[in-house]
């Protein structure tokens, strides 16, 4: 299955703004995409819930796994590799 | 007055005078059982989030707007709705599903508790989302948690968590049942210049009332005031406002006696706030903001620029820096401090230097960095000190950066008592009025319980005040206060009475205080202050002070 291990780059962690985006963009895929620490990626990524009591700080890492059988499983990765790896305090 | 206005009476804690629709936050406990099932659970989180997200829509502050969608993003959360899954049969009513309820969002909340600092800052927004719940369950209103439009607020008691969430930009005004000059409704609404009023006892009857009065100053609420009361008071505030504006020049008293006015500031922000106001300096300025949800502490560098941003807002003039005033009750992550049974009494303040030697030093050098490169008059304390062995351990630290000024914080009773033998050891005392109520009272000053004890006006903290009062005073050494007690003028005239040199205060309590101390002469303060030592309760205390100064 497409996966990825990506550093946290918001200064808050996966927290606030950038957790809401993250959860809001696996939500709109319609997929069970699943999210945890590196080597341990069984939470599911649509749950803002369960994506904050992971407590990921920045420059903490996250696996985030795409399943197989979704069409375009690797763009849709790389979309939320994106939002992981971007500073959105530093843009606001 | 009219037959349906009522009027209450609190302590005044923030000045001011203002009219506007009433926003009650009540806040039902849920006593009865309620009998639902699972399916009308679910029924009543989509009641919840589609509540959430009309609001969303609605509220015009991007950071109230973003709590507010991640609040409707969990009531719809997937997860959750897995957990009520285990907790209640797929099908058929529950006869009390009360607790089942509460644990099934008690172990996210758990959770980000745990995980401490910002996240857990998001516990408050899922009780949130559990108390709307109950009301939608109940088939009570939920428009009431939300404030959307300018409005007076009134509630039975606010914790921390809840004024935090509150989108203080509508607040035009706060009054609450509890509560006391120090709790935390009272120093935030000071601290943005909402006029408040706390301890105004039962607020039930207002509930029906539509639109408030309260005055700040006096601690007067009048319900559903006639108009013609309402264009009275804000008239008086007005023109009392005026003669405040009139008064200029540094702070003094009615016999020429200086009194240094100072601001408290964390933040750039504060600092421009606190010129505005016409604060001689900033006498209390907080440095834990660079360093909160930080993963590792900020640089020398990162620290320089801050530091240097202020002591800019501020040229020449005095700026007294605190140095990292962190500890369990404030955790920092990168700082590893352990769970502590009693935080207030743990390893905070100058303490962490006992295990962080490094981060408080490399503090001191960045402010002594800033302090070259800057024409401000920089005086540097440390927070939470005891003996005089960790007086001499900051000084010793503070002189090796080649900063001259160099004071401590006295807020322990330890520090209060034997201020005689800190004050040869340094150049200025500031008192922490706050923690040093706390301690002298053994109360915890965050326990809204326990807010009759948490008040500065108790004899037993003035006595002490007086020890330390009367040590500067014989020793020649400048005596401030930081804490919430400068900017309640009453207070202030009698700390003033009793040695205190200088105030520092939030910003907006500064044209307050200058105002009534210009009424004030020296030897009055100080016989005041003798008698009012002598009290036995702070009621007299209070009583006393209200009629021989004003």
């Amino acid at each position: 299955m497409p996966s990825q291990i990506v550093e946290v780059a918001s200064s808050v962690g996966l927290h606030a703004r950038p957790a809401s985006i993250f959860v809001k963009s696996v939500v709109k895929t319609g997929l069970q995409i699943k999210i945890g620490k590196p080597g341990n990626a069984s939470l599911n990524a649509a749950s803002l819930l369960s994506v904050l009591a992971l407590g990921i700080k920045c420059g903490e890492k996250v696996e985030i796994v795409v399943p197989d059988d979704a069409p375009d499983a690797e763009l849709v990765l790389d979309e939320l590799v994106k939002i992981i790896t971007t500073n959105f305090d530093e843009i606001k | 007055m009219k037959l349906n206005e009522m009027k209450l009476t609190g302590i005044g804690v923030s000045p001011g005078v203002t009219y506007g629709p009433l926003h009650f936050i009540s806040k039902p406990k849920f006593e009865k059982p309620i009998s639902v099932s699972l399916q009308k659970i679910f029924a009543g989180l989509n009641i919840v989030a589609e509540y959430l997200e009309d609001q969303s829509k609605l509220v015009t502050l991007d950071v109230a707007k973003e709590v507010i969608e991640a609040q409707s993003m969990i009531a719809r959360d997937p997860e959750l709705f897995e957990t009520f899954k285990t907790y209640f049969p797929a099908t058929g009513d529950v006869s009390d599903a009360r607790d089942s309820i509460r644990l099934c969002f008690a172990g996210f909340k758990d959770s980000l508790k745990k995980i401490g600092g910002y996240f857990a800052e998001r516990v408050s927004d899922i009780e949130e989302i559990e108390q709307l719940l109950f009301h939608v369950l109940t088939d009570l209103p939920i428009t009431q948690t939300l404030i959307t439009h300018e409005c007076v607020v009134a509630a039975e008691d606010l914790s921390p968590a809840e004024t935090a969430n509150m989108n203080l930009s509508f607040v035009k005004g706060i009054f609450v049942a509890k509560g006391g000059p120090t709790s935390h409704t009272a120093i935030v609404a000071r601290n943005l210049g909402i006029p408040a009023v706390v301890g105004c006892g039962n607020v039930k009857v207002i509930s029906e009332s539509t639109s408030v009065l309260i005055d700040g100053r006096s601690g007067n609420i009048f319900l559903d005031p006639e108009i013609n009361l309402v264009n009275e008071l804000v008239k008086k505030e007005k023109n009392y406002q005026k003669k405040l504006l009139a008064i200029k020049g540094i702070g003094q008293l009615k016999d020429k006696t200086k009194i240094e006015l100072l601001a408290n500031a964390g933040n750039h922000a504060d600092a421009v706030n606190a010129h505005s106001m016409g604060a001689e300096g900033i006498g209390l300025f907080r440095t834990e903001l660079l360093y909160l949800s930080q993963n590792i502490a900020p640089s020398i560098s990162e620290q320089v620029n801050l530091y240097s941003k202020i002591f800019n807002d501020f040229n020449s003039k005095k700026v007294i820096v605190r140095t990292l005033d962190a500890g369990s009750d404030k955790p920092l992550p990168f700082l590893n401090v352990e769970k502590e049974e009693n935080p207030a009494l743990g390893v905070r303040g100058w303490r962490l230097f006992r295990d962080h030697k490094n981060v408080i030093s490399d503090q001191i050098k960045a402010i002594s960095i800033a302090t070259e490169n800057s024409s401000c008059d920089v005086w540097v304390m440390a927070p939470m000190i005891d003996t005089v062995k960790e007086v001499r351990e900051f000084v010793e630290l503070a002189r090796s950066f080649g900063l001259k000024k160099v004071g401590v914080m006295i807020e322990t009773p330890a520090a209060a008592i034997l201020a005689d033998k800190i004050f040869a050891e340094v150049d200025f005392a500031s008192l922490g009025t706050n923690d040093l109520t706390q301690y002298v009272m053994a109360a915890d000053r965050l326990d809204s319980r326990l807010s009759d004890l948490t008040n500065t006006w108790h004899p037993s903290v003035l006595r002490m005040i007086q020890i330390a009062g009367s040590y500067a005073k014989k020793m020649n050494k400048p005596l401030g206060v930081c804490g919430e007690a400068a900017s309640d003028p009453l207070l202030a005239a009698v700390l003033i009475g009793l040695g205190v040199t200088s105030l520092s205060m939030s910003p907006y309590s500064i044209r307050e205080v200058k105002g009534f101390l210009s009424t004030l002469s020296m030897n009055k303060c100080v016989e005041v202050a003798s008698e009012i030592v002598r009290c036995a309760d702070y009621d007299q205390a209070m009583n006393l002070a209200r009629k021989a100064l004003i």
